[in-house]
């Protein structure tokens, strides 16, 4: 049995790193809970969020931190355009083209990567990439701690938003009930992409606050977005909160996984909660019966 | 068609694929009126609530609002205009707080009024105010029917179109109801009033118009339509 001067900053590692899965899975539960859209696409556009952190930072020297205030916004952009102008004209309002729909951008613009980014994996030299933070006798390398609050502060951004603001008012109301949103006057198409570009914004968030200490290859979203899944069913599909928690035990599991297990065992905790989840309490933690 | 004209319905005609529903229907109401559109279940009233909010295209025909044509209007433009509709079946948000619903009837409308606006629906329906940080979809129908008719009330409407608003009550309530809309009306806001309450409808409005198979069938100030004999056989059940 390890002791705890192993497992604290196995616990804390695995915090930062959920904090980030969490970041995904908001977007993600989003885009889900308003539209019931299960955004294939995801891993994709967090893919492409990293390398335009990349070339923001190999071209012009821009650091990542600073690409949060270009990167978010033009992942929303993206989103709002993918929604308004693809997703949503596609779908003709059926959920299985919608999937299909999402399937497809995926496999466009992963091998778009491929070509013009070819396959290789890259990473950027930022001179903090090493430093490190003591936090309860743990070290932890600095990018990481940075993106641990980063992610909780986007996440209560978020939240913010959806429960402060017109706007997030209405993305709530329309994922109930389209006809009592249309009376309203909420214009059901632009706060549909609103809700998608905000989705994607967050992956722009999470982009910007991984690259300091991950990298980037056409392949890189896949993993996240496996476990971001994993995680939006834990928290129950569409909720916020449970997003957040799921992400976080998530983080934790794989890194006492990888502890324990080794390395390359981590994620076998990560797939064993989920398939307890689905038999035990398949509307989720914090999920509600649809 | 007079400057007095708020709502002009003229040879209407829509449907739902194929399927045609409404086959040229005409109407009108003049400001400051109750106009009751009446019928029984199947016969198209929904659906004219339905494409006066632009929600489903007209065919044909047209609908003038103050003297403009909408009928190509998107639902939103038609909220911007001040017509407002409260639908049947409510069609609340069920999961925001009765303040969240409130609040997103002055959406587009109303904004700069809104914190008076809550305030004087909260006065009306002191039901609401008690129960405004509760979930809208824990409300009994009733409750949820005052939200429906608060949330409209919020975007500050020049003609309110209630359908069905005495759907599921309980007679009581419906009697409730029914003066509530009268005393909406006193003010002077133009009521659309679509309803299979025949009896009540034609107490409190002006005029109606009796819809059957998609048609007008019978049309005219209430006094004289209570005594049509057409009208106390297949609606009143009187002989």
């Amino acid at each position: 049995m390890p002791d705890m001067a192993i497992i604290v900053p196995s616990v804390l590692n695995g915090l930062t790193t959920g904090a980030l899965y969490a970041l995904v899975a908001l977007g993600l539960t989003l885009i889900y809970g308003v539209l019931h859209i299960i955004n294939f696409a995801h891993g994709a556009l967090l893919m492409l969020g990293l390398y335009a952190v990349y070339y923001l930072n190999v071209q012009f020297g821009i650091d990542p931190y600073v690409a949060l205030l270009i990167v978010p916004p033009g992942m929303f952009a993206l989103g709002y355009a993918l929604q308004r102008g693809i997703i949503g004209r596609a779908s003709h309002g059926r959920d299985e083209n919608i999937l299909l729909v999402t399937l497809g951008l995926a496999i466009v613009i992963e091998n778009l990567s491929l070509f013009l980014f070819k396959s290789d994996t890259r990473i950027i030299d930022v001179p903090y990439s090493f430093e490190v933070v003591e936090i309860l006798g743990a070290f932890l390398p600095l990018p990481k701690v940075v993106a641990f609050a980063g992610a909780l502060i986007t996440a209560a951004l978020l939240w913010l938003i959806m429960s402060k603001t017109d706007l997030g008012r209405a993305i709530r109301a329309l994922a109930k009930e389209r006809k009592g949103a249309k009376l309203v006057g909420i214009d059901v198409e632009h706060v549909f992409a609103m809700s998608f570009g905000l989705g994607i914004a967050c992956l722009g968030v999470a982009a910007c606050l991984l690259l300091p200490s991950y990298y980037v290859n056409p392949q890189v979203g896949h993993g996240f977005v496996l476990i971001a899944f994993t995680i939006v069913v834990l928290g129950g599909m569409g909720s916020f909160v449970g997003a957040l928690l799921g992400g976080l035990i998530i983080g934790v599991v794989e890194a006492l996984g990888g502890l324990f297990f080794g390395e390359s065992l981590g994620q076998l905790g990560i797939f064993l909660i989920f398939i307890l989840v689905l038999v035990f309490r398949p509307t989720g933690l914090l999920g509600h019966k649809v | 068609m007079s400057n007095d004209t708020m709502l002009l319905v003229d040879g209407l005609r829509a449907g739902y694929g194929a399927v045609e529903v409404l086959r040229g229907v005409s109407f009108d109401l003049a400001k400051g009126e109750i106009v009751a559109l009446l019928g029984s279940n199947g016969v198209g009233k929904t659906t004219i609530s339905s494409v006066l909010s632009g929600l489903i295209p007209a065919w044909s025909g047209r609908i003038v609002f103050d003297g403009m044509e909408i009928q190509t209007r998107t639902p939103e433009a038609i909220v911007d205009l001040g017509l407002i509709q409260v639908p049947e079946g409510r069609h609340i948000f069920p999961n925001l707080t009765v303040r969240e619903n409130l609040e997103l009837g002055a959406y587009r409308r109303g904004k700069p009024n809104r914190a008076r606006n809550l305030d004087r629906v909260m006065d009306t329906f002191p039901r609401l105010r008690e129960r405004a940080r509760q979930k809208a979809g824990t409300l009994s129908g009733g409750e949820q029917q005052m939200l429906a008719i608060g949330r409209g009330m919020m975007a500050e409407p020049r003609l309110l179109i209630l359908d069905e608003p005495s759907i599921g009550l309980s007679p009581l309530l419906v009697e409730e109801m029914f003066s509530l809309i009268g005393t909406l009306n006193k003010d002077g806001l133009p009521i659309l009033l679509v309803e299979q309450n025949v009896l009540q409808s034609l107490e409190i409005a002006d005029r109606a118009f009796v819809m059957e198979n998609g048609e007008i069938r019978l049309s005219g100030p209430t006094a004289t339509l209570m005594d049509d004999p057409d009208l106390k056989r297949s609606y009143l059940g009187l002989a």
